[in-house]
């Protein structure tokens, strides 16, 4: 358990700097923007004279200079104060806080999913590398991981939503609808299987790649043979031998995933309409929303070193050999 | 010469170089195949496919060329494919060369840049991007280029690393090479093929990074892209699905036709690696 904990604060420590290098290219990016928040706003309400916007400029600190305001921004942060949303008129944090767990939601679900089915498919067709099971999985794999989330979305949702009418086209739960408990729960379940499915399509198909490739790998090493030759059933040597070598890549892998999936949960949630994360992130944008667009990429770098951590975590568990020399040192 | 000709001898590999080699004579030749700007009005609106044969995919909500749209597309998809992994690799690998050639602070300082487009989810960057520079179609290619160059320059420093510590290198520090020399002629071409293994990954990512950025309406407004196309087609979904259909499924194949080419581009050079050195490992 110490030793885990060390990793912790050593990744910890680690990633002060590069969240320090975030936030300053990020500042930097979005004050090149031509044109500002109050800008935005007074479009959105229809003009405005010049000493309107000078005086939302110097309520908003955006009268100041550059390094000024990175500095400001940096001790708000350090009071966990994420600024101002001007699109939303409402403290940027709250904001997130509000969307993120639908975000998680999805995320999970889609993550959970994809690794069960991706990793079992993995193992049907890594257990005899070059059989017709194997082709035809890899070939159906690669054909899945070409397809767009978003495509996938809309087709599915038209079969599924529109033409059958077996699934919600939109939202997270029926709005209005009074429900509580496990009604709540399992209407929301249903609003999620499209956009989860989605998701955790192409993640499916990576996950049975990552699986085969290193199943594949672990058939021509040393200790598969010597339990082979021990005369051990061969549902044995797949299972406890052959897969148990091939899933810690798998996990690698999660952690690697996290930003993209986050990434791709920007248009899945923009096309059913879920109120996350990454529809937050578009409007944010559709709204010219500075300080929503800093916190949001800064939230997800968050997120993503806090999904690493996670992943290091349980290989150092899953794993005796990892983190030991990091530990010592 | 011999890559490619071992490359078409693996099934992958010749699957992906027709897909994507018909694809290059189409984009080449859109303005023959659909003359004029494709964002013009050809027709009636919401015309279905097959339905004239002078419009053989149909029209839109606007009554633009399907076909058109898709030739067009086809261009704007395979140039901002090819431009942003370019971009990201070229970027990678001399991130890379310097931070694993110079050691110390700087390799420090470079990484930890790295770190950070790393673990900030390279599509919100590149929405970040083109938000703040407005859209067109350099600022798509660089946005989409700045998600993804961290991974080739995690790869070529890791690779430059484990290359400076070999004998030959020590050899030609011996024999007086200056730096930049050994750099350049002796430790980039080696440096090179693992990245050139995951490319056409990074030109498959960015393809799909700029659909879903035109769906998203982020896209340079007045160049045809498959992106925008299935965004146009779903204000009529129920009425016209073909509409998303089509620009998606021209999509896939393009996505496809990459990454069987990538398979088999793997297998050539794990072919040819194998054969330039053997048993690198066993000499240590």
């Amino acid at each position: 358990m110490k030793r885990s904990l060390r990793l912790v604060r050593r990744r910890l420590l680690a990633s002060i700097p590069v969240l320090l290098i975030v936030i300053t290219l990020t500042f930097v990016l979005l004050e090149t923007a031509p044109g500002d928040a109050v800008d935005a706003y007074l479009l959105s309400i229809g003009g405005g004279d010049a000493a309107v916007a000078d005086g939302l400029r110097r309520a908003y600190g955006l009268d100041q200079s550059l390094t000024a305001r990175l500095w400001l921004y940096l001790t708000a942060l350090a009071r966990l104060d994420l600024g101002w949303s001007v699109a939303f008129e409402r403290p940027v944090l709250a904001l997130i806080a509000e969307r993120l767990p639908n975000t998680l939601a999805l995320m999970g679900s889609a993550t959970a999913l994809s690794f069960a089915i991706g990793s079992a498919l993995g193992i049907v067709a890594g257990s005899k590398p070059e059989s017709v099971k194997d082709r035809a999985l890899s070939s159906i794999s690669l054909i899945l991981y070409s397809i767009p989330g978003f495509w996938l979305g809309l087709v599915l949702s038209l079969v599924l939503a529109v033409q059958l009418r077996w699934l919600p086209t939109s939202g997270i739960e029926t709005i209005a609808s009074g429900k509580t408990g496990l009604d709540r729960f399992i209407d929301i379940a249903r609003h999620l299987v499209l956009p989860v499915s989605s998701l955790a399509l192409i993640y499916t198909a990576l996950f049975l790649r990552v699986m085969r490739a290193g199943m594949e790998e672990a058939w021509t090493l040393d200790f598969v043979l010597f339990a082979r030759a021990k005369g051990l059933a061969r549902s044995r040597i797949v299972l406890r031998h052959v897969a148990r070598h091939a899933a810690l890549p798998l996990i690698t892998m999660l952690g690697l995933q996290a930003a993209t999936m986050l990434g791709g949960s920007v248009v899945i949630e923009s096309i059913f309409a879920i109120p996350g994360f990454g529809r937050l992130a578009h409007e944010a944008v559709a709204g010219r929303d500075a300080p929503l667009l800093m916190g949001i990429i800064l939230v997800s770098a968050v997120l993503v070193i806090i999904v690493n951590l996670l992943v290091d975590l349980a290989q150092a568990a899953l794993d005796p050999r990892i983190g030991a020399s990091e530990a010592s040192s | 010469m011999k890559l490619i000709h071992k490359l078409i001898r693996t099934p992958e590999g010749i699957a992906g170089f027709v897909i994507l080699a018909i694809l290059i004579i189409i984009s080449a030749s859109a303005s023959l195949i659909a003359p004029g700007d494709p964002l013009r009005i050809a027709g009636q609106a919401l015309l279905a496919p097959f339905s004239d044969m002078n419009l053989p995919l149909g029209t839109d909500r606007l009554g633009r060329d399907v076909l058109a749209g898709i030739v067009h597309g086809a261009r704007t998809s395979l140039f901002v494919g090819t431009a942003a992994a370019l971009a990201a690799i070229t970027l990678g690998l001399c991130v890379g060369l310097i931070a694993g050639l110079a050691g110390g602070l700087v390799d420090e300082i470079l990484m930890r840049v790295v770190d950070a487009f790393q673990i900030v989810p390279g599509f919100l960057l590149a929405l970040a991007f083109v938000s703040v520079m407005g859209a067109s179609l350099p600022v798509v290619v660089i946005a989409i280029a700045l998600g993804a160059w961290a991974d080739p320059a995690r790869l070529t420093r890791a690779q430059v690393r484990s290359i400076r510590e070999r004998d030959y290198i020590a050899a030609a520090r011996v024999i007086g090479m200056h730096p930049a020399e050994i750099a350049v002629r002796q430790i980039l071409p080696q440096a090179v093929p693992p990245v050139l293994a995951v490319s056409a990954t990074i030109v498959a990512a960015a393809i799909l990074t700029e659909a879903a950025l035109s769906f998203l309406g982020l896209g340079d407004p007045n160049t045809v892209t498959w992106g925008s196309m299935i965004a146009e087609g779903r204000n009529v979904l129920r009425s016209s699905p073909w509409l998303s259909i089509i620009p998606g499924i021209a999509l896939v194949t393009t996505v496809i036709g990459v990454y069987l080419l990538s398979e088999g581009l793997a297998k050539a050079l794990s072919g040819t690696h194998a054969a330039l050195t053997p048993r690198e490992g066993e000499r240590s």
